[in-house]
């Protein structure tokens, strides 16, 4: 503008960004500015505390050279497609059917629910015992007249990954139906009444028009799950504490225990890079389009 | 939430019908499951969850287990029970919840009614860090707050908790507001209100259910937040690691009443804001007509 | 000078100019009308006028005060928006004394105010309810007493009448007219709706693409349209546009043009100077109510022309029969009475009022002035 502003003027262009300038320093500081710092570190010697002695790529060859490491990766790729695969058809199929006007919905819903509201510790206790074999689901079988059944998934190195599973898709498949439900009531009834008056069945109509309809539901599940996939720590950590042995160890835990308590701080800060790297491949895209979307 | 009533229904038949109602309430069971052994095991003595059936109603109701988990149970060294970790608790969530609700709400005000060149990158930066994986932060931050003399303190607790949480709060508000029609803000403008005064007069008076959805979703995050508890709580821990620290330890004999018992005291508040929030909608559900 | 100076003003975002010089001067007590398709720039050059957006280039002065710069709230206008922007969670009373509040008016003195414009809008019962209560034609008034409380120097209009149902765009368009009538105000009025600029209007800016196509009183824009898209933009049904060739017969210049058979009929023109373009291609305007049958013709005009031709399909509307024929090769509309007997796929003899015609140059689409 050529001509003089008033002072009014000139002072409510700058509040707004005087306003918001505190969140974005300190997101540009304790966020990126720490993942730099992360970063570099990844390239030193650290040992119990920071220390600046370059050493490459020495902390990524060790890392991979691992076989802690070599069974976090794989535990996380059996757990993350088991536990995204479960949730979303779980969440699918209860949404289809809450759909249905169900008589009670108002009372079903709170309850699948419920388990996004707990910590993933009380979430692990509860499950820690109940799937117990001493105290738990074996022993109740056993005194209901089930003498032969066994389930000692929690206590064998082989399957206790599967019980991390059982009680993830537990917490958050409720959250999945939520999100699936949404979608679906949000489908213009008119397009369903025309599918039917052009003779769709019931499976063809939510085969042919309603699934293909619900693909952002889709891909906000998939972005939702896979991310909290990846960050599980509490309740690897409340469920089996990495155990039997090291059997369920996963990237988190592994970051953990190589930083803070085997004071290998460069290891754990070349797997916490991993996990970022993971992880922003899935984000990045998915927020880019988001944010052009909206724009 | 948008009044969305219309079911996707198909017309089925009565045995397709009976399956889905089966299927339903064998899903509600499982979910429920849990919940039910944690309740009817905390309120028994210890003999009867290691001599009886888990499932089994108690035979003598006893509420010992809940005042051992609150008041005497050992928690690492100390036999404190989980009173003092559950005030750390509230201490750190009440005003990191407030910080960061407040901050969201301004920032996603500016963002809708204010925006500038970049905006979209500052909002873009801003939302990604609420995906990073935390892992990435551990080691600079428990050096920051060493040095800023935080570490192990609720205060250094609450600073982590906003510094992480405003990317939510501001996402909420910033969707909620963009669909806020603009031209009453410059309505406002040209019946003489400033930036400080459109947000108090205009918006914040409309925000009441997004700000319902942003405390609600920060105290959830905040309250069952692990990862930074046991990292930097030190001498402040909250309730989800004293928890854990009561159902890990390894000495004694493993009291699962008094777990049990634990779990509930830790489940509670945001069991509690849970239920809130569904009678809340409905009182609004009552009286937004219109 | 006028009351409100519109000098020059240009509005560009980044290196796209999206206003190029415009230049109008309100005079005060007028009612100006800023009318255009979507994309013109009309609310662009409203915000402008408002502060609600900045100036890139030129100067906008208000009562001889120039603004650029000065804070929407400082510059003694109003504005009433699309959407009524009524403060959802305020009584109306609220609603419409906020500016005041704001601007540190004391609270009997805004009272007094409140009272004399709701009385004036007949809203007096409405003051203590919610927005969210009232119907469109309710919300429009309290959105224009809001700006009437103010007692500004200039009303803004944004499209204040686009989402009302049409009964009720009508009976508030008169209302807005009656209330211009009594209080004597200045009034800027953006609107898409030519009918609108038409009707309420003192004088009215035409625009598309960033510039003033034209600035005229109504008559002036709607009988010597400037160019093609004033002709063509302003009037429904909209104005025929025919191609012709300009014929000398009996040393007067003729319109040669094409009838649904093919044949060439000639039709005096009342413009003597279209003796230049003999020989040569023009456009030719004909509104739809100067094409009519015989009887329905205009008795003052003098030069009223014969034209039979072949009916392509009739229009009943009631009041008027739209008829459709083919002229050059191109769809035109007469606009006849509802009575006159036309059949479609048979030829009528009617009667084209050559005094209303307008020449257009087809290279510039710039009106040919007599």
């Amino acid at each position: 503008m050529a001509n003089e502003v008033d002072f009014r003027t000139r002072l409510q262009d700058w509040l707004p960004k005087l306003v918001l300038a505190p969140s974005f320093a300190v997101t540009l500081l304790f966020v990126y500015g720490f993942i730099l710092f992360t970063i570099v570190l990844s390239f030193t010697g650290s040992k119990m505390l920071p220390k600046f002695t370059w050493v490459g790529f020495e902390n990524y060859h060790k890392l991979f050279a691992l076989p802690a490491w070599h069974t976090a990766i794989v535990n996380i790729a059996i757990f993350a497609t088991l536990y995204i695969v479960i949730c979303t058809l779980i969440g699918l199929m209860l949404a289809i059917f809450l759909d249905q006007k169900i008589r009670g919905e108002g009372v079903l819903r709170p309850i699948y629910l419920y388990p996004m509201a707990l910590s993933f510790i009380v979430t692990g206790t509860a499950w820690k015992w109940f799937l117990d074999p001493g105290i738990g689901l074996e022993r109740i079988m056993h005194q209901w007249g089930w003498e032969s059944f066994s389930f000692t998934w929690i206590k064998d190195g082989e399957m206790a990954l599967y019980t991390i599973v059982i009680a993830a898709v537990w917490q958050t498949s409720g959250f999945v139906m939520a999100m699936f439900l949404a979608g679906l009531r949000g489908i213009d009834n008119e397009i369903l009444k025309a599918a039917q008056i052009d003779g769709a069945s019931n499976w063809q109509l939510y085969r042919r028009i309603v699934i293909p309809l619900l693909r952002p539901a889709f891909l906000s599940a998939f972005v939702i799950l896979s991310h909290l996939a990846i960050k599980s720590y509490d309740l690897v950590i409340a469920l089996t504490g990495g155990g039997p042995g090291r059997a369920t160890e996963m990237p988190a835990t592994f970051m953990y225990s190589y930083t803070f308590t085997r004071n290998q701080m460069g290891i754990g800060a070349s797997s916490a890079v991993i996990m970022l790297m993971t992880i922003a491949a899935i984000m990045v895209p998915y927020l880019y389009a988001e944010l052009k979307e909206k724009k | 939430m948008a009044a969305v009533t219309q079911d996707t229904a198909v017309s089925t038949g009565r045995f397709t019908r009976a399956l889905i109602y089966l299927t339903l309430l064998l899903f509600a069971l499982f979910y429920l499951l849990p919940l039910y052994v944690m309740g009817v095991n905390s309120l028994k003595p210890l003999s009867e969850i290691t001599g009886g059936n888990m499932m089994a109603l108690p035979s003598q109701w006893t509420l010992d287990p809940w005042r051992s988990a609150w008041s005497t149970a050992q928690i690492g060294v100390e036999p404190t029970g989980l009173k003092p970790y559950f005030l750390n608790s509230i201490l750190m969530v009440v005003p990191a919840v407030a910080i960061s609700t407040i901050v969201g709400a301004l920032n996603g005000y500016v963002l809708t009614k204010w925006r500038f060149r970049g905006d979209t990158w500052v909002f873009g930066l801003m939302l990604f860090s609420c995906f990073i994986p935390f892992q990435i932060v551990l080691i600079p931050m428990a050096v920051v707050l060493g040095k800023l003399g935080l570490a192990g303190t609720v205060t250094g607790l609450i600073l982590v908790h906003v510094v992480y949480g405003i990317g939510f709060t501001t996402l909420y508000f910033r969707n909620y507001y963009a669909s806020f029609p603009t031209e009453l803000v410059r309505a406002a403008m040209i019946d003489g209100a400033g930036f400080f005064r459109i947000f108090w007069r205009i918006l914040l008076p409309v925000s009441g259910p997004i700000a319902v959805v942003s405390v609600i979703w920060q105290f959830t995050n905040i309250w069952n937040d692990f990862l930074f508890g046991v990292s930097f709580g030190g001498t402040s821990q909250p309730m989800t690691v004293a928890l854990n620290n009561l159902v890990q330890s390894s000495t004694g004999v493993k009291e699962y009443n008094v777990h049990f018992a634990g779990a509930i005291l830790a489940a509670l508040p945001t069991l509690f804001v849970y239920i809130g929030r569904y009678f809340v909608r409905g009182l609004m559900a009552g009286s937004v007509k219109g | 000078m006028g009351f409100l100076d519109i000098r020059n003003v240009t509005k560009s975002y980044g290196p796209v100019e999206v206003l190029h010089r415009i230049d109008i001067a309100v005079e005060e007590g007028e009612f100006l009308v800023l009318v255009g398709p979507s994309g013109c720039g009309k609310s662009t050059l409203l915000n402008m006028i408002a502060g609600l957006e900045g100036i890139s280039g030129g100067e906008i002065a208000i009562k001889g005060r120039v603004v650029n710069g000065v804070h929407p709230s400082k510059r003694n206008i109003a504005m009433v928006f699309q959407s009524y922007a009524l403060y959802p969670n305020m009584t109306v009373g609220q609603n419409m004394t906020f500016g005041l509040e704001m601007h540190g008016v004391p609270k009997p003195d805004r009272d007094r105010a409140l009272a004399d414009v709701a009385k004036l809008l007949q809203i007096e019962t409405l003051l203590d309810r919610k927005p969210g209560q009232l119907s469109g034609g309710q919300r429009q008034r309290v959105a224009m007493g809001r700006a009437l409380v103010r007692n500004p120097d200039v009303f803004l209009f944004d499209e204040p009448l686009s989402n009302l149902d049409a009964k009720l765009r009508v009976d508030m368009r008169t209302e807005i007219k009656k209330l211009h009538q009594k209080l004597k105000t200045t009034i800027v009025y953006v609107t898409h709706d030519q009918i609108e600029a038409l009707t309420l209007s003192t004088r009215i800016a035409v625009m598309n693409k960033g510039h003033v196509q034209q600035l005229g009183t109504p008559k002036e824009i709607y009988d010597t349209p400037a160019n093609l898209f004033v002709a063509t933009f302003m009037g429904s049904p909209a104005m025929n546009i025919v191609p012709a060739t300009v014929e000398m017969q009996n040393g007067q210049p003729h319109a040669a043009i094409a009838d649904a058979d093919g044949s060439i009929r000639h039709l005096r023109f009342s413009q003597a100077n279209l003796a230049e373009w003999a020989g040569k291609s023009i456009h030719l305007g004909i509104r739809p109510e100067a094409i009519t049958d015989p009887e329905g013709a205009d008795r003052k005009s003098g030069n009223i022309q014969p034209f039979t031709n072949r009916v392509t399909v009739t229009e009943p509307a009631g009041s008027d029969t739209f008829v459709t024929m083919t002229l050059s090769g191109k769809d035109a509309i007469a606009r006849m009475r509802a009575d006159a007997a036309v059949v479609p796929g048979q030829h009528f003899d009617f009667a084209i009022n050559m005094e209303k015609a307008v020449a257009f140059d087809p290279a510039t689409e710039e009106r040919i002035t007599p």
